[in-house]
């Protein structure tokens, strides 16, 4: 590459004779071909196929195609009530359910015209900032893997396992928790719980300390990210972003502030904005992230009493098990709950919560009968995937694999 | 149009606060607007679809409404209707932290405008819509399925296309490739009716007057 651009400064007439034969013979034409980039690709983050159209080793169109891991979970939910309907959120976006099911729970309780129990509340808080940090340590360590950073990958993995186990304490399953139900949240923390997420909560900010070093200013890292994928703040905006991507490309814009749901109102934490756009200030949203859902979780811990964790019309939440045993009506309503389900009143609400991701919507239609009439899911990255064309035109092809790792694609939610 | 006026500036004066007057602005500002009414707290706007375009161009360039970003677009099949599909967008306001829902209705031949060109997002929404229910988008360059399968047919989220679908897929170890065969059901799809007669609904099929002197109320229509 180098000689040719050599030989076109000079002009024609002041080479010599045979330079200005060699350089006709050495006139290279690159011809543009056709990259297939996943299903199985390990940085494609799942089943990503990217057709990318190549000038060499620069991308010159990235078409991604989708759908691999289509289940019809809209088709699906249309077809079983409320209640069996939650635990297809948690398979949407693998990485981070109680957010998921938290979007669900809220519309559902929204056209039920229910007030979930305070301590609920905190318990949703509290298990959607775990959620959040459960979903960043992934990102930013497996986007370290993809750049070349091994190390993060391995730390990050024994953290992640902390936190799933605060998931099991709570709900009995490590990833598919369905905990966050419409009404509140399925049981009660067990004893002890909470004090060992408050000692997680004090050890952890070490951790994050751990990972900067490795990375923040790491050189390599920093080649790799910087000034790669730089989306401005007009452009994030019109292709639909949210979240720690929207925030990377400087609108300080966070749904836990904007419009707060469940208790968000109760808590105070800084919404980290960075200005550049690229694919380091992502990383560095995420990070700050991480460290503010750590003091959300701490203010949890200090504001969250004792009493009951969902409402106690049990023909929305079941009935206590030792109550079932001697109770008919209690006996009567389990029974009428997970087989009929509840009957949601007709009307139609657009529901929108912050998930790690960014905005995870979900726009459910009822129509007064126990099963979902439409029920629109909004996956996050479907937004960010598709702009994925724009963000690594004419980059090179280890960019795009740098682009992709910061988008925090799951596609679980995206193919749905 | 009088009528339907005064009946919005009841739910106007129910609204709270900025929603509410944009609402108003909406219904007595723009026209070629049904409706723009506070639903569940929701700004919701249902209009034509010829005057769709001029609607979210204005909703996103004018100062007041700001919609800077168009969050989702999905539609909604009921088939019992004659333009059977809502074509539901859902809109954002960064500026002004709210958000605007706008409904138009369409059939399965009658194309809607496509709205890329206001939001570049639009596109993969537009095309998921169009696999999914087989609304078309006019003026959409990039009509094609997204998220099923490559040769796919049919639009699995019509309330008539089947939950098990029509067609199957399996590798076949003779064949060494994957084939495609009609849906054998070893059990029958059960779809259990819930229609309780005590609960479910008010009004008894046949039972309807003795419904309406216990209640002691006109049945609405």
């Amino acid at each position: 590459m180098s000689d040719i651009v050599l030989h076109e400064d000079i002009p024609e007439e002041l080479l010599s004779a045979d330079a200005a034969a060699k350089a006709e013979i050495r006139t290279v034409e690159i011809d543009s071909h056709a990259l297939n980039f996943g299903p199985q690709h390990p940085s494609a983050h799942g089943v990503l196929r990217l057709v990318l159209e190549m000038e060499g080793e620069v991308v010159a169109r990235a078409i991604p195609h989708i759908g691999l891991l289509h289940r019809g979970t809209e088709k699906l939910i249309e077809y079983k009530t409320y209640p069996k309907a939650l635990p297809y959120f948690d398979r949407l976006d693998y990485v981070s359910p109680m957010c998921e099911e938290q979007a669900f729970a809220l519309a559902t309780e929204k056209l039920l015209g229910i007030e979930i129990p305070d301590r609920a509340k905190w318990i949703r808080v509290m298990f959607a900032e775990m959620t959040r940090i459960l979903n960043h340590i992934l990102n930013l360590t497996s986007f370290g893997l993809d750049c070349g950073a091994l190390t993060p990958a391995l730390w990050g993995y024994e953290e992640r396992e902390k936190l799933i186990e605060f998931y099991e304490a709570a709900s009995g399953a490590r990833f598919h928790a369905n905990y966050f139900r419409p009404g509140g949240v399925a049981r009660d923390l067990p004893a002890g719980l909470e004090e060992r997420i408050a000692e997680w909560a004090r050890d952890f900010p070490r951790w994050i300390d751990d990972l900067e070093t490795l990375l923040t200013n790491n050189r390599i890292w920093k080649q790799r990210t910087v000034g790669i994928g730089v989306f401005t703040t007009e452009q994030a905006l019109a292709w639909g972003f949210s979240g720690p991507c929207l925030r990377a490309s400087g609108v300080p814009w966070d749904l836990r502030r904007a419009q707060p749901y469940d208790n968000y109102d109760k808590v105070t934490f800084n919404i980290p904005v960075t200005r550049q756009g690229d694919c380091y200030d992502r990383y560095l949203v995420r990070v700050a992230e991480m460290r503010e859902s750590v003091k959300i979780v701490e203010q949890c811990l200090a504001q969250i009493k004792p009493g009951p964790v969902k409402i106690q019309d049990h023909k929305i939440t079941p009935p206590p098990r030792r109550e079932m045993k001697r109770s008919m009506e209690a006996l009567i309503h389990h029974f009428k709950l997970f087989t009929e389900g509840y009957h949601v009143p007709p009307g139609a609400t657009y529901t929108a919560v912050e998930s790690p991701k960014g905005e995870f919507g979900v726009y459910l239609v009822a129509d007064g009968s126990n099963r979902p009439y439409r029920c629109k899911i909004r996956p996050t990255g479907f937004a960010h995937l598709q702009a994925i064309d724009e963000m690594s035109r004419r980059h090179m092809l280890a960019d795009a694999v740098a682009i992709i790792g910061s988008l925090d694609l799951v596609f679980g939610e995206i193919d749905r | 149009m009088a009528e339907p006026g005064t009946e919005l500036m009841t739910k106007v004066s129910l609204a709270r606060g900025a929603l509410g007057s944009l609402a108003f602005a909406l219904s007595t500002g723009v026209p070629g607007i049904h409706s723009a009414a506070i639903e569940d707290g929701e700004l919701v706007v249902r209009t034509s679809r010829d005057r769709l375009l001029a609607l979210m161009g204005l909703l996103r360039d004018d100062p007041r409404y700001a919609c800077e970003q168009l969050m989702d677009l999905c539609g909604v099949d009921y088939p019992a209707r004659a333009e059977r599909f809502d074509v539901v967008y859902n809109l954002l306001s960064v500026t002004h932290n709210h958000r605007i829902r706008v409904i138009v209705t369409t059939d399965e031949t009658n194309p809607v405008a496509s709205v890329h060109h206001l939001w570049p997002c639009a596109t993969w929404w537009e095309r998921e819509c169009y696999d999914m229910y087989g609304v078309l988008f006019s003026g959409q360059p990039d009509l094609r399925r997204i998220l099923t399968d490559y040769g796919f047919e049919g639009h699995p989220l019509r309330k008539d296309f089947p939950l098990t679908g029509y067609v199957e897929m399996r590798y076949d170890e003779d064949r060494r490739q994957v084939v495609y065969e009609p849906v054998k059901l070893t059990q029958d799809f059960r779809n259990f009716d819930f229609e309780s007669p005590w609960e479910g609904i008010l009004t008894l099929p046949g039972d309807e007057k003795a419904h309406e002197s216990r209640q002691g109320l006109k049945l609405p229509r």
